[in-house]
C-alpha cells in the first residue's frame, strides 16, 4: 500500500564493533548512547536526592559509609551542611543538564527525527557523533568535580593546574546550586568549602556541555529543514518533530548566552577580572584587596550573572519539556485512535511557548531589586505563556475526548505527563506574579513547582517515549505488567513527594537548607518531611523495576513487528529495529498528515502517511474542521 | 467522534495544508522527478552554516550586553587607547573578504587555477590579520595592560580573543578548501559539493569580517 523511491545512502553500514557501537555515526546508535548517558546520570542524581532526603528527615544520624567515603564532608558519618549543599548543587546540575537535556533531545530526538521525516541519517553524521562525545566529556568533568572537592589528595594535586584549581574541601563537589550565583561562585577557594577547583570544573563542564548541545541543535535544525522526504511538507510532520525542532532553536539561541556568561565567570576566578565581583566585598573575614589570596576587585555586577544565567535558564526548562510535549501528543493520538485535536494550534502553541520563553527570564529575579515596572512586564509576559500552555492542555483533552482509548503503559505515562504538567503549571501562575513570588521565592513552593512541571513531567514524557518506541528500537516489547507496576507506584510516589512540599513552602520552609529542626515555625513540619522521604525511597526503589524491564526486555521481551501499535508515522514503515540507513535504500513517499486515525471509509481505522489509494476526507486529521 | 464526520470527501493532499501534488521533496529541490537533487542535497552546508552563525551571533550578543552593562555599572572603567595596528588588522580582514569573493566567482566560472590562487591569498591575509592581533596584544601587555588591569582591558582581550578563536576556525576551513582545490574534480555531485563548501566557508568568513568591524566599533566608540 505504499510507494517509495530510491534513496542514496551516504555512508555504508560499518562492520567492526567499535565503528558500529562506540564511534558510530549512525543517528540511531548515537541516540541510544545519549539515552544510556542519561540513564547513568539519573542514577547519580537520584542517589544524591536520596541522601538529601535522609539528611533532611534524620539530621545528625551516623551513616557509616558516608564517613568512610567523605571523612571531611561527613565526619563520623554525620553529614555537615556544606556536604548537603554540594549534594543540592550536583543533583540539580546533573538532573537538568545531563538527564533532561540529553535523553529527550539528543536521545529520542536523534533516534526518531530522521526516521519520522524520512531521511537516512542526520544532515551531518560526524558532527552528530562529536556532539555526543563532547557531551560525555562534559559529564566526566562534572564527575571529576566530585573527586576534586571531595578528596584532599586529588584536590591538592589539582592545584598544579593553577592556584584557583586547588580543591579538597571535603564536600561532594562545588557549592553554588545549579544556578551558580555570583559573587560567591566567582571568588575562588577563599569563599569557603566547595568554592575551589570543583567550581572551576563545574563551569568548564557546563561550557563543554553548551558546545555539545550547540552542535546537536545545529544538526537537528539543518536536518529538519533539508532532509525531509518527498511529500513530507512541514504541516505533515509529526508533532514530535515540531517539538524537537523548536527545542533545537531554543538551545541554539540560549546556550551561547550561558557559554558567554560561563567564560566571564571563569575569568573572574582564574584571571582575577571583575565582571561579576563588586567592590568592597567582605568574605570569610577578609576584605577584598587586603590579602594576597583575595586581590582587589571593583565595580563588577553580580546581577549581570543572574541575567545571563536566566536568559538561558528559562528557555532551558522548555528545552527539557518540549520533547515530552511532542511525545505526549504523538502517543495520545495513537492510543486514543483519534487525530490530534487542533494540529495547527498545537504547532503554533509550541512556537508561541518557545518564543515567549525568551522574554520571561526576569521572573526568576523578582527579589533581585529590579524595578517594579520591569517586574510587572515580566509578570505579564510570564502569565501570557499560560495561553499556549492551556491550548496544549485542552487539545490533549480534546484528543482524548470520545476516543477508543487503549491503556498501554506508554499511554498511562503520557496521561501522567498531562496531569503533572497541569499540577505543576498551576503554581507557575502563582509564582509568576511578582507580588506573590516575593514571599514564596526560595521556599519549598518553588521546589515543588519546578520538580512537578519540569523535572518529573519531562521524566514522564521520557518514560512514555521509552515504552512506546522500545519495540521499534529493539524489536521487542517491554513487559506491560512490570510497566504498570512502575507507572502506578511512580505516579502516586511523585505526587506524595512533591504535593506536601507546597504545604512546607507555605509554612515558610526555605530551599537549600540542610536542616529544619532549629526553627520554631517549622516544628510541625517534621511529619511531612519524613513522609516525603519515605515516598522518595519507594519511588526511587521502583525505578529499578524500570531498569530491569529495559535490560531484560532487550533480550527476552516478546517480539514486536513493524507496526505493533497500529500507528501512522514513518518510523512504523520500516523493520524493528530499522536497518542502518533506516529504509533499506528506498525512501518512503508521504501522502497524508501524521495522525489520520479513524478515517471514515478507510480499510483500517488508521491511514499511514505512506498509504496510497486511500481517500482521507478533508475534515479528518489535523486541520480539525468539523 | 463528531470530528470524524465529513461532508465532501476529496483526495487527500496533505489535509488542506500541503501543496496539491506530493510536494517538493524536503531537500528544497525544485525538481519533481529525481531524488536526490545534488545541489539541493549539498544545500545543507549553507543552511548549517547560517544556523551555526546564529549561535555565534548570540554568544557575542551576550558578551556585548555584558560589556554595555558593565561599562555603566561603576566608575572604575578606564578606556584603553586604541592600538594603531588594529587599523591594519581591519584593512587586512576587509581585503581578505574581497579576495575570497573573487575566489568564489572563479569557482562559479569553473576556473579552478585562479580559484586556488585567490584562496591562497585569502589565507595569507587571514594569517596577517591574526598576526596583527597578536601584535596588538603584545603591545598592550608591553605597556603593562593585562586582562585584569581594568574592565575595559578585560573586555578588550576577551572579545578580540574570542573573535580570534572563531577566526582560526575560519582559517582552517579556508585551508581545507585550498588543499582540496588542487584536486581536479569533474563529477557533478562533487562540483556541487565544492561549491556548497566554498559558499559555507565564505559565509563564515564574511561574518567574521563583519563581526570584527562590529567589535572594533563597540570597543573604541562605546567607552
Ligand atoms: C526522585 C525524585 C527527586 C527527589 C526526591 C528530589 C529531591 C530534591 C531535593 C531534596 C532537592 C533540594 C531542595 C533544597 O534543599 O533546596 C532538590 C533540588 C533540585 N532538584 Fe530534585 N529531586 C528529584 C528529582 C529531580 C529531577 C527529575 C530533576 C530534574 C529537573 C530535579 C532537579 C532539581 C533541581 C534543579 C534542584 C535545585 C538545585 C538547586 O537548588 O540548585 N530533581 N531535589
Ligand atoms: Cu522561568
Amino acid at each position: 500500500m505504499s510507494e517509495t523511491h530510491e534513496g542514496v545512502h551516504r555512508h555504508p553500514a560499518p562492520t567492526g564493533f567499535i565503528r558500529k557501537y562506540i564511534f558510530s555515526i549512525d543517528h540511531k546508535v548515537i541516540g541510544i548512547q545519549y539515552i544510556m548517558l542519561a540513564l547513568a546520570a539519573v542514577v547519580v542524581g537520584m542517589l544524591m536526592s536520596l541522601l538529601m532526603r535522609l539528611q533532611l528527615s534524620w539530621p545528625g544520624t551516623d551513616w557509616p559509609i558516608l564517613g568512610t567515603l567523605f571523612p571531611t564532608g561527613a565526619p563520623n558519618g554525620v553529614m555537615n551542611p556544606e556536604f548537603y549543599l554540594s549534594l543540592v548543587t550536583m543533583h540539580g546540575t546533573i538532573m537538568v543538564f545531563f538527564v533532561l537535556t540529553t535523553a529527550p533531545q539528543g536521545g529520542f530526538g536523534n533516534y526518531f527525527l530522521p526516521i519520522q521525516i524520512g531521511a537516512e541519517d542526520m544532515a551531518f553524521p560526524y558532527l552528530n557523533m562529536l556532539s555526543f562525545w563532547v557531551t560525555l566529556v562534559g559529564f566526566i568533568v562534572i564527575l571529576m568535580a566530585i573527586f576534586v572537592e571531595g578528596n584532599q589528595g586529588i584536590g591538592e594535586w589539582f592545584a598544579t593546574l593553577g592556584p584557583s584549581f586547588a580543591g579538597g574541601s571535603g564536600t561532594v563537589g562545588p557549592i553554588g546550586g545549579w544556578t551558580g550565583y555570583a559573587p560567591l561562585s566567582a571568588l575562588g577557594k577563599i569563599a569557603g568549602p566547595g568554592q575551589g577547583g570543583g567550581m572551576n570544573l563545574w563551569i568548564i563542564s557546563i561550557a563543554i556541555f553548551c558546545v555539545g548541545s550547540l552542535l546537536g541543535a545545529l544538526n537537528f535544525i539543518t536536518t529538519l529543514l533539508n532532509m525531509r522526504t518527498k511529500g513530507m511538507t512541514l504541516m505533515r510532520m509529526p508533532l514530535t518533530c515540531w517539538a524537537w525542532f523548536t527545542t533545537a532553536v531554543l538551545a541554539l539561541l540560549s546556550f551561547p548566552v550561558l557559554l558567554g556568561g560561563g567564560i566571564l565567570l571563569l575569568l573572574d576566578r582564574v584571571a582575577n577580572t571583575s565582571f561579576f565581583i563588586p567592590g568592597g566585598l567582605y568574605v570569610s573575614g577578609l576584605l577584598s584587596g587586603s590579602n594576597p589570596n583575595f586581590p582587589l576587585h571593583t565595580g563588577g555586577s553580580p546581577i549581570l550573572w543572574q541575567h545571563l544565567f536566566w536568559f538561558f535558564g528559562h528557555p532551558e526548562v522548555y528545552i527539557a519539556i518540549l520533547p515530552g510535549m511532542g511525545a505526549t501528543s504523538h502517543i495520545l493520538a495513537t492510543f486514543a485512535r483519534k487525530p490530534v485535536f487542533g494540529y495547527r494550534a498545537m504547532v503554533f502553541a509550541i512556537f508561541a511557548i518557545g518564543l515567549l520563553g525568551f522574554f520571561v527570564w526576569g521572573h526568576h529575579m523578582f527579589i533581585s531589586g529590579m524595578s517594579p515596572y520591569s517586574a510587572i512586564a515580566f509578570s505579564v509576559l510570564t502569565l501570557s505563556i499560560g495561553v499556549p500552555s492551556a491550548v496544549k492542555t485542552f487539545n490533549w483533552l480534546g484528543t482524548l475526548w470520545g476516543g477508543r482509548i487503549r491503556f498501554t503503559t506508554a499511554m498511562l505515562f503520557a496521561l501522567g505527563f498531562v496531569s503533572l504538567f497541569v499540577a505543576g503549571g498551576i503554581t507557575g501562575l502563582i509564582l509568576g506574579q511578582s507580588s506573590l513570588d516575593l514571599p514564596m521565592h526560595d521556599t519549598y513552593i518553588v521546589t515543588a513547582h519546578f520538580h512537578l512541571v519540569m523535572g518529573v513531567a519531562s521524566i514522564f514524557g521520557m518514560f512514555a517515549a521509552t515504552y512506546f518506541w522500545f519495540p521499534k528500537m529493539f524489536g521487542r516489547f517491554m513487559s506491560e505488567s512490570l510497566g504498570r507496576i512502575h507507572f502506578w507506584i511512580t505516579f502516586a510516589g511523585v505526587y506524595a513527594i512533591f504535593m506536601p512540599m507546597h504545604v512546607m513552602g507555605l509554612m515558610g520552609m526555605p530551599r537549600r537548607f540542610s536542616q529544619f529542626t532549629e526553627y520554631n515555625f517549622l516544628v510541625n513540619s517534621s511529619g511531612l518531611v519524613k513522609l516525603v522521604t519515605v515516598a522518595a525511597i519507594i519511588t526511587i526503589a521502583v525505578q529499578f523495576v524500570f531498569y530491569f524491564n529495559v535490560f531484560w526486555s532487550m533480550f527476552k521481551g516478546e517480539r514486536a513487528g513493524e507496526n505493533p501499535w497500529e500507528a501512522t508515522t514513518l518510523e512504523w514503515n520500516t523493520p524493528s529495529p530499522p536497518p542502518h540507513d533506516n529504509f533499506a535504500g528506498v525512501l518512503p513517499v508521504v501522502h497524508h498528515g501524521p495522525y489520520e486515525f479513524a478515517v471514515p471509509g478507510a480499510p483500517r481505522d488508521y491511514v499511514m502517511q505512506t498509504d496510497v489509494d486511500v481517500e482521507v476526507p478533508s475534515g479528518n486529521g489535523h486541520n480539525g474542521k468539523h | 467522534m463528531a470530528t470524524m464526520v465529513s461532508t465532501r470527501p476529496v483526495r487527500s493532499t496533505g489535509a488542506g495544508t500541503g501543496p496539491k501534488v506530493p510536494g517538493p521533496n524536503g531537500n528544497g529541490s525544485k525538481r519533481h522527478d529525481g531524488f536526490p537533487d545534488p545541489d539541493a542535497n549539498w544545500n545543507r552546508y549553507r543552511i548549517g552554516m547560517w544556523v551555526g552563525l546564529a549561535s555565534v551571533a548570540m554568544m557575542f550578543t551576550s558578551l556585548s550586553s555584558a560589556y554595555i552593562v558593565r561599562s555603566a555599572s561603576s566608575n572604575d572603567w578606564a578606556a584603553l587607547p586604541m592600538p594603531g595596528i588594529l587599523l591594519a588588522s581591519t584593512a587586512l580582514i576587509l581585503g581578505s573578504s574581497a579576495t575570497l569573493e573573487v575566489a568564489r566567482r572563479k569557482l562559479k566560472a569553473a576556473l579552478s587555477v585562479p580559484y586556488t590562487k585567490w584562496l591562497f591569498v585569502t589565507v595569507m591575509l587571514g594569517l596577517g590579520f591574526l598576526a596583527a592581533q597578536i601584535f596588538a596584544w603584545r603591545q598592550l601587555a608591553g605597556r603593562g595592560i593585562y586582562v585584569a588591569s581594568n574592565p575595559h582591558s578585560s573586555f578588550f582581550y576577551l572579545l578580540t580573543g574570542a573573535h580570534a578563536v572563531h577566526l582560526v576556525g575560519g582559517l582552517l576551513g579556508l585551508t581545507f578548501l585550498w588543499l582540496r582545490s588542487r584536486r581536479h574534480v569533474i563529477d557533478k555531485t562533487l562540483i556541487a559539493r565544492r561549491k556548497a563548501a566554498t559558499d559555507a566557508v565564505s559565509i563564515y568568513w564574511h561574518f567574521m569580517d563583519a563581526l570584527w568591524i562590529y567589535l572594533f566599533l563597540l570597543l573604541f566608540l562605546w567607552r
